[in-house]
């Protein structure tokens, strides 16, 4: 599998962060194809309601890093936004993929 | 000077707790980044303390960040959380002056251009610390507590922790003392059965006859029992009114001294009859202006 690593804010390896508890959310970040875009694998318990604002929040943090191919697990327990992104600035950043732009 | 009658603990790694931090009540609460978070979940922890200060609505609470010792994760607990305008750190394991000097450069260098200055307490919780309270509260600058913090204070003594607390009386004392002669507030260790209720009373009553302003909680059910202690009584706010109704009227008669109900009425019966009228002011209880 070709990885498209040479960027500082790409997806090197695998990380993972959160918890499977009511209000959290797990999120698994692994490096996609260099060409692949952002893959986001959703389950949550409000994926009829929030389904799309889960999507539209981690779509803003992973281009807020410019992280380009990455592929997102998420088991949602009814995360709040902020949890959402916590959690996935956490993922990216054990998967070594918070680069400049700053975690906050 | 900010009422901290409770100050309540909240792990820093728990969403839920987090996002419900503000529904108790409570004066001040600690979103905890130290003793509740495990150290491979430091980073995570910070992560959400962050975004649940930039979010999260705690009503009237003050915010406060217990960060880690400036020896394991402090300087990144600072650098990532002090943007996110917390109105105090709380930091663990003082020991001298210069824990303080050292964590209020790191929180100079972290705050953004026209941010709330974020102030500090120092939690004395070693033998060491509590030898130097005096030094440590006279720190300049940004110190507005000192909090005791009895746990890891009699580990290191080798000390048995009672719930009567008789073998932390000296260290109570000494961190009261200490932060009076500075000006600055004390703050006491947390009762750490959150099922003993009377327990919890007995030991909020000694901390606050010996002169706390407030205490830790470790528990949202602490708060009530802990205000109900903190607050004054009906009887207490009209005795304070008498008081002063009495030295006005000496005063109009051109003395500086008193009688009520046959006590002698001075200067410092004044000074808690007034600190007695404006606690019960900030409680929103109407009392003579």
């Amino acid at each position: 599998m070709m990885v498209a690593a040479d960027n500082e804010e790409e997806v090197r390896k695998v990380g993972q962060a959160g918890t499977l508890e009511s209000n959290d959310v797990m999120i698994t970040v692994a490096p996609g194809e260099a060409g692949s875009g952002v893959f986001i694998d959703l389950t949550s318990i409000v994926k009829d309601q929030y389904g799309d604002a889960i999507r539209r929040t981690l779509l803003d943090v992973v281009a807020e890093q410019g992280s380009r191919d990455i592929y997102i697990t998420v088991a949602d327990r009814g995360a709040l936004d902020c949890t959402i992104r916590a959690r996935l600035l956490t993922a990216l950043t054990r998967a070594g993929a918070v680069g400049k732009k700053g975690v906050v | 000077m900010n009422l901290r009658r409770t100050m309540l603990f909240i792990p820093g790694n728990n969403p839920g707790m987090l996002q419900n931090g503000g529904v108790f009540g409570a004066d001040s609460v600690i979103l905890d980044l130290e003793d509740a978070v495990a150290p491979q979940e430091k980073d995570a922890a910070r992560f959400l303390v962050a975004q649940a200060l930039k979010t999260v609505d705690y009503g009237n609470s003050e915010k406060v960040v217990r960060i880690n010792p400036l020896d394991t994760f402090g300087a990144e607990d600072i650098q990532m959380i002090v943007p996110c305008q917390p109105d105090v750190l709380l930091v663990p394991k003082v020991e001298s002056v210069q824990d303080i000097e050292k964590v209020t450069h790191l929180v100079a260098q972290a705050e953004t251009a026209g941010q709330q200055p974020v102030q500090l307490i120092a939690l004395l919780e070693t033998s060491q610390g509590i030898a130097l309270a005096y030094q440590i509260a006279q720190t300049k600058g940004r110190l507005v507590a000192l909090a005791l913090g009895a746990e890891d204070y009699t580990a290191g003594l080798g000390a048995t922790r009672t719930k009567e607390g008789r073998e932390i009386f000296t260290a109570r004392s000494l961190v009261i003392n200490a932060a009076a002669a500075a000006g600055i507030q004390s703050l006491d260790t947390p009762f750490t059965d959150a099922n003993d209720e009377a327990g919890l009373y007995q030991d909020t009553l000694t901390g606050k006859e010996l002169g706390f302003k407030g205490k830790l909680a470790i528990n949202p059910r602490q708060i009530d029992v802990i205000h109900g202690v903190f607050n004054p009584t009906l009887a207490t706010i009209e005795w304070a009114e008498e008081v002063v109704q009495a030295i006005r009227k000496a005063e109009s008669e051109g003395s500086g001294v008193a009688s009520l109900h046959g006590k002698m009425v001075d200067a410092p019966i004044v000074a808690r009859a007034e600190h007695i009228l404006k606690l019960a002011r900030r409680l929103g209880v109407e009392v003579m202006q």
